[in-house]
């Protein structure tokens, strides 16, 4: 059996759509796992103890257990206790929070890199703590993280087509609907494999723009 | 009625562990004054001037400024308060500068400014515009600590600190990360706000600059202040045996 793109045009309605939605779920938890990202972080160093311990539970969990596990966790498990999220809404959450859980790990370890000297220099003026780690020390420390951060954010969009088990009609779950039409596995997988590929190039170009933007603020 | 004391360490004494940097020690700067401390490093000068804006705060003994205790002993939440108030007050030059690297200079200096003096954006325009003319680099405003050099950095935290207002300024080995023909760059804003009555408290290497600024110097040795005067006494008739010592030392390595 030879192989026949032709029928692919014919679903490019569909597959542009999930590929919006792969968009939109991949921006949504990228900025949640930013942003979680950071409150975990500074949680995970400063938090009292009774904050501290559940949290690095919570994280063991996140780091330790499959993704499909979590997803499952938060779209099925959660409507025992009458949580009833939208496909969508659970997927962002659970990849938010996964990625959130990794980001956190490298946003610590860049916060205590920070010279010392940065700390003394905004207490000296007058900064309370707080705002010393608002203003001064996040800002430095997230800025030096931007670049690992950013395969994060790579390896989210990857583990976006893990939804499509929760019913979320993003590129994988589009290219299979297509597929259970047409028997034509091969040059729909093919073709999703060249959409994600696309967005990976557009996100990376964006990653890079950052990464040069902050470099003369370093 | 007290004198005219304006910073004023009483018995100070400080310990990390076993180790005792700080004996007993008693300061009083009056207002306008400068005062040098010199001596060997590891002789507890740095500390001394950090013990003043709590950075390392002492074992025992009072750090007053204008009549207010800084090293109050409160319950955290309030000491905490405390402090940043104090701190305001009290101008600090680091060593190492300090600048924020991700600020531009006008980040730098108006940071503190806006957020805990209030000053609208304007207003903290004006204060570093006014502040970087002072030590001659209106032209950096926008630019990053980056691209600066180690005396332009050293100036540009000199006018972030000025932009507090403080009550007193203290430096920390402002020159010594510099290379030696940037020295004088910033020993120059020093001699100006020495001119303006700034009130200072300076730790330096650099016996010749104490010599022309200072009215008083303190040499500390070992946790001690083994000798004080003004610097005429104390670089060229030194009474103490260590000092004398530390002096011709120090001339010997710095063969001038």
């Amino acid at each position: 059996m030879g192989l026949d793109f032709s029928v692919v045009p014919s679903y490019f309605g569909l597959l542009l759509q999930g590929m919006g939605l792969t968009i939109a779920i991949t921006t949504g938890a990228g900025i949640l796992s930013f942003f979680g990202g950071i409150v975990f972080a500074v949680a995970a160093l400063y938090a009292p103890m009774i904050i501290r311990l559940p949290m690095r539970g919570f994280a063991f969990l996140f780091m330790g257990t499959p993704l499909l596990l979590q997803l499952f966790l938060i779209y099925f498990g959660l409507i025992q206790f009458g949580i009833d999220l939208p496909a969508f809404v659970a997927g962002v959450i659970g990849l938010g929070l996964h990625f959130a859980v990794y980001n956190s790990e490298l946003i610590q370890a860049s916060i205590l890199a920070v010279d010392k000297g940065q700390y003394e220099g905004a207490r000296t003026l007058g900064l309370s703590r707080s705002q010393t780690l608002r203003r001064i020390i996040i800002p430095q420390a997230v800025r030096a993280v931007i670049p690992p951060m950013g395969n994060n954010m790579i390896a989210l969009l990857k583990d976006s087509a893990l939804v499509s088990v929760i019913g979320v009609m993003e590129l994988t779950l589009a290219a299979q609907q297509a597929i259970s039409r047409t028997y034509r596995p091969f040059e729909f997988y093919l073709a999703v494999a060249f959409c994600y590929y696309i967005i990976n190039l557009a996100l990376e170009a964006g990653l890079r723009h950052v990464e040069r933007r902050i470099k003369a603020s370093r | 009625m007290t004198t005219s004391a304006f910073v004023e360490i009483k018995n100070a004494a400080k310990s990390f562990g076993k180790l005792q940097v700080l004996k007993d020690i008693n300061l009083t700067v009056e207002r306008g004054q400068i005062v040098a401390i010199i001596g060997p490093s590891g002789s507890g000068k740095s500390t001394l001037l950090r013990a003043i804006n709590e950075l390392d705060p002492l074992s025992s003994g009072e750090v007053w400024l204008e009549g207010v205790q800084i090293n109050r002993h409160l319950p955290p939440r309030q000491y905490e308060k405390h402090v940043n108030q104090v701190r305001q007050d009290i101008g600090m030059v680091f060593q190492h500068f300090n600048l924020f690297p991700h600020l531009t200079v006008r980040g730098n200096i108006t940071l503190a400014p806006r957020m805990l003096k209030g000053l609208s954006e304007a207003e903290a325009n004006t204060l570093a515009e006014e502040q970087l003319t002072k030590v001659g680099l209106l032209e950096k405003i926008d630019e990053y600590p980056s691209r600066l050099s180690g005396g332009q950095k050293q100036r540009v935290a000199i006018a972030r600190a000025l932009a507090m207002k403080p009550k007193v300024m203290l430096f920390d080995e402002a020159t010594s990360a510099l290379d030696p023909e940037l020295v004088e760059e910033v020993n120059l804003v020093m001699k100006q706000l020495a001119e303006e009555h700034m009130t200072m408290i300076i730790v330096t290497h650099e016996m010749d600059f104490a010599a022309s600024v200072c009215d008083r110097v303190l040499f500390m040795d070992q946790g001690v202040v083994v000798e004080e005067g003004p610097p005429s006494v104390i670089f060229q008739n030194p009474v103490e045996e260590r000092t004398r010592n530390f002096l011709r030392k120090h001339l010997e390595r710095n063969g001038n």
